[in-house]
């Protein structure tokens, strides 16, 4: 068994399991962790298959954004994880039923698939057009000559994303002070201060 | 030899685990987010699979594309169950029929 060989099986086993205990385990917390593995594993068979661009985007965006998210609402959201598991071994029987289910027939699909003779003519960016450049180079040039509208409206896809979870989550208390700033810059002077002349021996009323 | 055949089967079993934590946690909304995660992921490794195989780049470029709405879909979903659970103090699914007619 070649080293790259060796890789791909780590790599494999590690997805899969991290997937399965992802699902099963007791503690949100631990499935999200384990979430972050399959992202890694996944990432490094990327790596292998020589799409080192997009492993690197999933190390940055899936671990370093959405799994963090992910974190953030489990910790932050004070449920009682125990009762919603509690259930876990009732719908285990279906569960398992389905997923057998749909096993079988991704083997069945998997026993009659052939690849199309006419799939290689089909080919709209082949690598060997892009020369000697490195994976990142090439989706670069890919991405931002042929596919430029794409990329802007993924971007787009991203900013309604934002600005949607910023709406939802957004909420103004009413027993909290908070500063107006229109107010404090319009004061007047003549309004809020009064001089007065104080006689010697006197006070102020 | 390591080939196409390897990583599809790798993708098919990530698919069906996702698929299975949808039905197995039907009570826990963030796992079943998780689990669309991971049927994403196994959809993404499919999509480099078949790319790196065919030597076509444009399979990758879709990967950026199916990674970004992954990740909108993750924020979105996110919100909208702080926002339930801040409205009802629970996120189990069952009591999500506010909305019904």
């Amino acid at each position: 068994m070649t080293p790259p060989d060796f890789a791909f099986y780590l790599f494999a086993v590690l997805v899969v399991a991290a997937g399965l205990f992802t699902v099963i385990a007791r503690n949100p917390v631990h499935s999200v962790l384990w979430l972050i593995l399959a992202f890694l594993s996944s990432a490094g068979l990327f790596v292998l298959m020589g799409a080192e661009f997009v492993a690197m985007l999933l190390i940055i965006v899936y671990v370093g954004a959405v799994a963090v998210l992910f974190l953030f609402v489990v910790m932050m959201l004070d449920v009682d994880f125990t009762s919603l598991k509690a259930e876990m071994t009732k719908y285990m029987p279906i569960a398992l039923l389905i997923g057998v289910v749909i096993l079988m027939q991704l083997g069945i699909v998997f026993g009659v698939w052939q690849t199309s003779d006419i799939a290689a003519d089909n080919v709209a960016a082949a690598t060997e057009r892009f020369g000697g450049a490195s994976n990142t180079q090439a989706i670069g040039q890919l991405i931002y000559d042929d596919y430029l509208l794409l990329f802007q409206l993924a971007g787009l896809i991203l900013l309604v994303a934002m600005i949607g979870a910023i709406v939802l989550t957004l909420r103004h208390r009413t027993d909290v002070k908070r500063q107006n700033v229109v107010s404090q810059i319009m004061r007047d002077p003549k309004a809020s201060m009064a001089l007065k002349d104080v006689k010697s021996g006197q006070g102020l009323q | 030899m390591i080939g196409l055949e390897h990583y599809l089967t790798v993708a098919g079993a990530l698919f069906v685990i996702g698929i299975f934590g949808l039905f197995l946690n039907r009570k826990n909304v963030i796992i079943i987010l998780m689990s669309i995660e991971l049927m994403l992921l196994a959809v993404n490794i499919n999509l480099v699979a078949f790319s790196t195989h065919m030597g076509d780049l444009v399979g990758q470029v879709f990967t950026l594309f199916v990674l970004t709405v992954a990740a909108a879909e993750a924020a979105i979903g996110l919100a909208i169950l702080v926002c339930f659970f801040r409205n009802r103090g629970t996120i189990a699914v069952e009591d999500i029929n506010m909305m019904k007619g």
